[in-house]
């Protein structure tokens, strides 16, 4: 399978189709209308009927395209990879099309990618949380989302009512060996600071 | 007092069923249930014995791996790994000490890739030795589990001696392995190769053509070949449904293409045909393990030649300023990759787990995606559990093989 090839061939038949430029693989960029009907073509004409992955990335706030989708296809016969990405128009709102009636696969890797990235997959039978439970407000994956987390209520209303808790951040930050952030040059592991200080006079 | 009487003829039962009060039953199966192996909820819809609608609800073991795989270095990642597959931790690490090592476009050297091939095989083994074990259990044959698990205590030995640990092994780095093999290992794998031969023999004569066991798993759970590619099933899971596809055959990584083996098929892909596969894959994976180690060659276990990924040699740290700087450096900044973009599957036990790499450069990896086929085995289920019997759930679920710490990551 001359996958080159394949990818001029694609980049022919969808006007705003482009090469992607990756090194273990041959990759297409396609405008996210396109995504669907290409995923089609590629599984029926071109042998590659399974799909090995599909995600999301987060290229960070201010960036433009913000979220892009990847995908990663295998055909079961000639055993090639092809990348397949398309970049969500919308940087408030990202959404593509679904190919889950491509690949039923896709379903979960979509609901995936809403869960914790908050795109959105027009045409997805059942785009509900996966990982997260239903009613989580926030996409932990985006890159503002701080990783220690941040607190919410408990996802039964009855059970927070009897015990007044929340989930609270996980004990990261402020824990034993937390880097400051900022580059890594700076982020070498500190010991939490637990002397007494009139800032933190309950230690 | 006149009584009245209501007829109901039996052949109409189904039309009239709303009238006779048959309701369908909402049923939930997990998140703790001894037959869902984990933390997996099956939310049913059951028609008397009969499941109409499946649910599986998932992430209740979810602990954000990619999110915290952006936050550290690339060998620091490599215990989270660990914990994916948690019953064969060894091929996690190889898988992705060898996706890094795709992004940073090294090699590293023979002996290290066929430790990394035993490593891979032993856990194919630890994992499918489990698999069976418990699939005997779920199918109401307690002897097979105390079997495969003392087979297991002698791999776990060692595991121990050679990564320190039994069962977070941690084995990998990013250009190589944490140690070399220590001194007579070879030989004891090679007579645990002896003693896990006649074990799978032993469950062979146990399970493959008994009774019980084969009106549990044949015929159940069905999955066709186009059904297997279409959800993306993966490994075992996949053959069993007849596509003979295996990344250690038609993507050869680590040096697979130097070992002959065997890639078993199923015909039908019910439950049976994925527990032959398993079993004849434990067969093949002894075969592997015997030829790597017959010809395990010499050398180092690190590409020496890679300052800015491999940490140098301890005694050479402790003596000399390059060294010394260098060793600061990696430790605090991580493996120094190129930015790019990489996606490296490893047919692991399960199937093949993947990782998806963006960097931009650095230590750090921007965006780390983790590809876990017992997520994809456990996406079939709405589409495979209706119409079979609520007693069957156990059988079908046992046969997928999956765990849960790779499923929810």
């Amino acid at each position: 399978m001359d996958t080159q090839a394949l990818v001029g061939e694609l980049t022919a038949a969808f006007p705003g189709a482009r090469p992607r430029p990756s090194r273990d693989m041959a990759g297409v960029d396609v405008p996210a209308a396109d995504l669907a009907a290409l995923v089609r073509r590629l599984r029926d004409a071109h042998g590659f009927d399974l799909l090995a992955d599909l995600t999301g990335v987060d290229a960070g706030p201010g960036a433009s395209p913000r979220f892009s989708v990847v995908l990663h296809l295998l055909g079961s016969a000639h055993h090639a990879y092809l990348r397949v990405a398309a970049a969500c128009p919308d940087d408030a709102a990202p959404a593509v099309p679904t190919v889950s009636s491509v690949h039923p696969g896709a379903d979960w890797h979509e609901r995936e990618a809403f869960d914790l990235l908050g795109i959105r997959f027009d045409g997805h039978p059942d785009l509900r949380r996966i990982l997260m439970w239903d009613g989580y407000p926030h996409h932990p994956l985006r890159k503002e989302f701080p990783l220690a987390g941040v607190p919410v209520e408990l996802p039964a209303a009855d059970v927070a009512a009897v015990t007044g808790r929340r989930v609270e951040a996980a004990p990261m930050m402020g824990g034993p060996f937390v880097s400051p952030g900022g580059t890594m040059a700076k982020a070498e592991p500190v010991a939490r600071d637990e002397s007494w200080s009139e800032d933190n006079p309950s230690r | 007092m006149p009584k009245t009487t209501k007829e109901i003829s039996l052949g109409d039962i189904g039309a009239r069923s709303e009238e006779l009060g048959a309701e369908r039953m909402q049923l939930n199966l997990g998140p703790s249930h001894p037959a869902t192996h984990g933390v997996l909820r099956l939310r049913l819809e059951l028609d008397g014995d009969t499941v109409t609608q499946c649910d599986p609800v998932v992430g209740y073991l979810h602990r954000g791996d990619e999110k915290i795989a952006e936050a550290m270095t690339y060998n620091q990642f490599v215990p989270y790994t660990d914990r994916l597959d948690y019953l064969a931790p060894l091929a996690n690490n190889v898988a992705y000490a060898i996706a890094v090592e795709n992004l940073a476009g090294i090699r590293v050297p023979p002996r290290a890739e066929a430790i990394r091939v035993i490593c891979s095989e032993m856990a194919r083994l630890s994992s499918h030795l489990l698999g069976i074990g418990v699939y005997a259990m779920d199918t109401g044959a307690w002897t097979v589990f105390m079997y495969t698990f003392n087979e297991r205590e002698k791999l776990y030995l060692l595991f121990e001696e050679l990564t320190g640990a039994r069962f977070t092994t941690s084995y990998t780095r990013v250009g190589g392995l944490a140690r070399d093999l220590p001194e007579g290992w070879t030989g004891r794998v090679s007579a645990f190769c002896d003693g896990v031969l006649r074990v799978v023999d032993e469950v062979d004569g146990l399970l493959t053509r008994n009774r019980i066991f084969l009106e549990r798993t044949e015929g159940l759970g069905v999955i066709t070949k186009e059904r297997a590619l279409a959800y993306g099933l993966t490994g075992a899971n996949l053959r069993a449904s007849g596509v003979a596809l295996d990344l250690r055959k038609d993507k050869p990584y680590s040096g697979y293409e130097q070992y002959a083996f065997d890639v078993p098929v199923g015909t039908k892909g019910d439950c049976y045909d994925r527990y032959l596969v398993r079993m004849e894959e434990m067969r093949q994976s002894v075969a592997i393990l015997r030829q790597a180690l017959a010809r395990l060659p010499d050398g180092p276990v690190n590409c020496v030649d890679q300052p800015r990924i491999v940490l140098p040699a301890k005694s050479k740290v402790m003596t000399r300023m390059e060294e010394l700087i260098q060793n600061f450096m990696l430790v605090t900044e991580g493996p120094q990759v190129p930015a790019g973009e990489t996606y490296f599957e490893a047919e692991n036990p399960k199937g093949a787990l993947g990782f998806y790499i963006v960097s931009k450069g650095g230590g750090v990896p921007w965006r780390l995606r983790i590809r876990g086929p017992s997520f994809v085995s456990l996406s079939i289920l709405p589409e495979l559990v209706p119409g079979h019997h609520l007693t069957d759930i156990p059988s079908i679920l046992g046969s997928l093989d999956f765990v849960m710490g790779e499923c929810d990551r």
